[in-house]
């Protein structure tokens, strides 16, 4: 069963040098108790397809597709509902803890805030709640460490601070973007471990540009490159048999396969090239590769790809 | 917060306290009803310390009644132009459709010159304290609104803002519990200048006679004081003018101080006098 179904999904933001497309025609289904890596460069739309799945992108913005939850479309929805969605039953944890959190309000009141929102808890009853999340993120002292402000927290204990916010009211679904930003490898390691503990049984599309946490937390990898996935398989198969050339370009920039770039920049969104986007970079590109934009296919079961070679 | 400016805002509140204490406990501090009438144009004595007027009021008593109409009228015009103030700010700096419309209204007050309107206005009302108030109201929320709509225009492109947005918070939720809670130490610097503005003004509309002759504030005494050509030719002078002055000079001072060490909270770089500098 799929908790999510995201099919020819497209977000284009219209800007006064052309239309910007972040996220192009993509097809996803997310299912239960399955984390999803969203693999990409800076810039590729990653962040964009996580807010476009929460509904929170600029009015001018014009989203198209279908993005099916429990039943429902959630482009159809109407703003009312979707709010009734968002933290209740689907959850972001954001990036940058440091600056999403209020630096005026207290941390236990942050990750109260959703529960008062959605459950009607009374003040008390929700402050509890917050100091059992607290607890459950393993930060220590959660009765003292209710009442303090943000500042008073490290970086790390600020992301475990954000997870619990996003766990608050035991969403289904929960979009994690790039969890692991700015933090360093043991602190890494500990949110790694905390993400995998506390959400076994939730569907979680994690985005990250950083493959050894996605190797460690995903049952599937989705490659996502200027605004479209390019390859889509088990975790496994895309580290032993990568089929896209990006893909390879991306586990051979590794430091541990040799720290090799791969050549050119990946192309702005606005001007896209012809034909296959990756193929200025690609070392096997063909003359059909300039001409022909490739289609997702299935070149096994499960494993799908964007490329003519495969 | 420096030394100095802990010091000075610790003057500045106890200048505050004593004011707002003569002005609450006036009845029990003042020796004399201020409308009674006695001897007029007495020295100052031990029946009356500070003298007494033309028409033989205690002029002491008369101070102390006039702090309370003086610290009223300024508490409650601050009071409402912060309250209307942030409240247009806040949906202004948050809704930009409904903003640009409040901030061309802001616009056209803040380029019509303040006191002469004023002036012009007070003089064709009846004089009496809640027209003052309702006068300085047409101005004082102005300001207030463009400084807050400024910073909420910042304030709303915060990741926290995202975050409670994610969380399901509608635009009101977030306007009240996250940005609000971040603008009140703006608002109270603003409090503080709106009153300074408002006891000099109403000083200076009062010393013109389009005060309220029935609750005489400082300035009105002084206005009387004027009047009476005496004071230019002998010492009355000191006991009958100099005294209500003094008195809006320090309640100026007092609250001009505790904004001075207010204003460090709100820009932290003052704390580090080498920082100007060195750019």
């Amino acid at each position: 069963m799929s908790v999510i179904e995201i099919s020819d999904l497209k977000t284009y933001f219209p800007t006064k040098d052309g239309i910007v497309r972040a996220v192009d025609r993509i097809d996803l289904s997310i299912h239960e108790r399955e984390t999803i890596g969203l693999i990409g460069e800076t810039g590729c739309g990653k962040t964009v397809l996580g807010l476009t799945l929460m509904r929170l992108l600029h009015p001018t913005t014009t989203v198209e597709g279908t993005i099916m939850y429990g039943g429902k479309n959630l482009l159809k929805i109407s703003e009312a509902e979707m709010r009734l969605i968002r933290g209740e039953a689907i959850a972001m944890i954001l990036q940058n803890p440091t600056t999403s959190l209020n630096p005026v309000m207290r941390v236990g009141e942050q990750i109260a805030e959703a529960i008062r929102l959605h459950q009607g808890l009374n003040r008390r009853d929700a402050k509890e709640k917050a100091v059992e999340m607290l607890d459950a993120v393993r930060i220590p002292l959660p009765h003292k460490r209710v009442g303090e402000y943000p500042h008073e927290f490290s970086g790390g204990m600020k992301q475990r601070v954000m997870i619990a916010m996003g766990l608050a009211c035991n969403p289904s679904f929960i979009i994690a973007d790039e969890p692991t930003k700015g933090l360093d490898v043991t602190i890494k390691a500990q949110i790694i471990e905390l993400l995998r503990e506390t959400t076994p049984d939730k569907a979680m599309l994690l985005i990250t540009h950083d493959l050894d946490v996605a190797r460690e937390l995903c049952d599937r990898i989705a490659i996502m490159y200027a605004g479209e996935l390019v390859e889509c398989a088990p975790t496994d198969e895309i580290f032993e048999d990568p089929l896209h050339p990006y893909t390879r370009g991306f586990l051979g920039s590794l430091p541990r396969n040799g720290l090799v770039p791969i050549p050119g920049m990946s192309p702005s969104l606005i001007n896209l090239p012809d034909g296959c986007r990756f193929h200025p970079r690609c070392a096997d590109a063909k003359e059909t590769c300039q001409k022909k934009h490739p289609e997702m296919i299935e070149v096994e079961c499960g494993h799908f790809v964007r490329c003519f070679d495969a | 917060m420096t030394e100095g400016r802990k010091i000075l805002g610790s003057i500045g509140l106890g200048i505050l306290t004593i004011f707002v204490i003569v002005a609450v406990l006036a009845p029990h501090i003042a020796p004399y009803d201020p409308h009674q009438m006695y001897r007029p144009m007495e020295h100052p004595s031990s029946r009356h310390l500070l003298g007494t007027n033309d028409i033989g009021n205690d002029i002491l008593s008369e101070i102390i009644y006039g702090t309370r109409v003086s610290l009223f009228i300024a508490f409650i015009v601050s009071a409402i132009s912060m309250l209307v103030g942030t409240s247009l700010g806040l949906i202004a700096g948050y809704f930009d459709k409904l903003g640009f419309l409040i901030m061309r209204v802001v616009d056209i007050f803040l380029t019509i010159p303040r006191l002469p309107l004023i002036i012009i206005i007070a003089a064709s009302m009846r004089p009496s304290i809640w027209n003052l108030i309702a006068i300085f109201l047409i101005f004082g929320w102005t300001m207030t609104a463009r400084i807050i709509r400024s910073e909420v225009l910042t304030l709303r492109t915060r990741y926290y803002i995202d975050a409670t947005k994610m969380i399901g918070g509608g635009d009101f939720y977030i306007l009240w519990r996250h940005i609000l809670p971040n603008v009140i130490p703006l608002v109270v610097v603003q409090f503080i200048m709106e009153a300074i503005h408002v006891i000099l003004a109403e000083s200076g509309l009062s010393f013109l006679g389009l005060g309220d002759p029935v609750a005489r504030s400082w300035g009105m005494v002084l206005h009387y004081a004027f009047e009476c050509p005496i004071i230019y030719v002998s010492d009355v002078w000191m006991w009958w003018m100099l005294p209500p002055g003094l008195c809006i000079v320090f309640t100026v001072l007092g609250l001009t101080f505790v904004g001075y060490a207010l204003e460090e909270t709100l820009d932290p770089r003052l704390k580090n006098p080498a920082y100007g500098r060195e750019l």
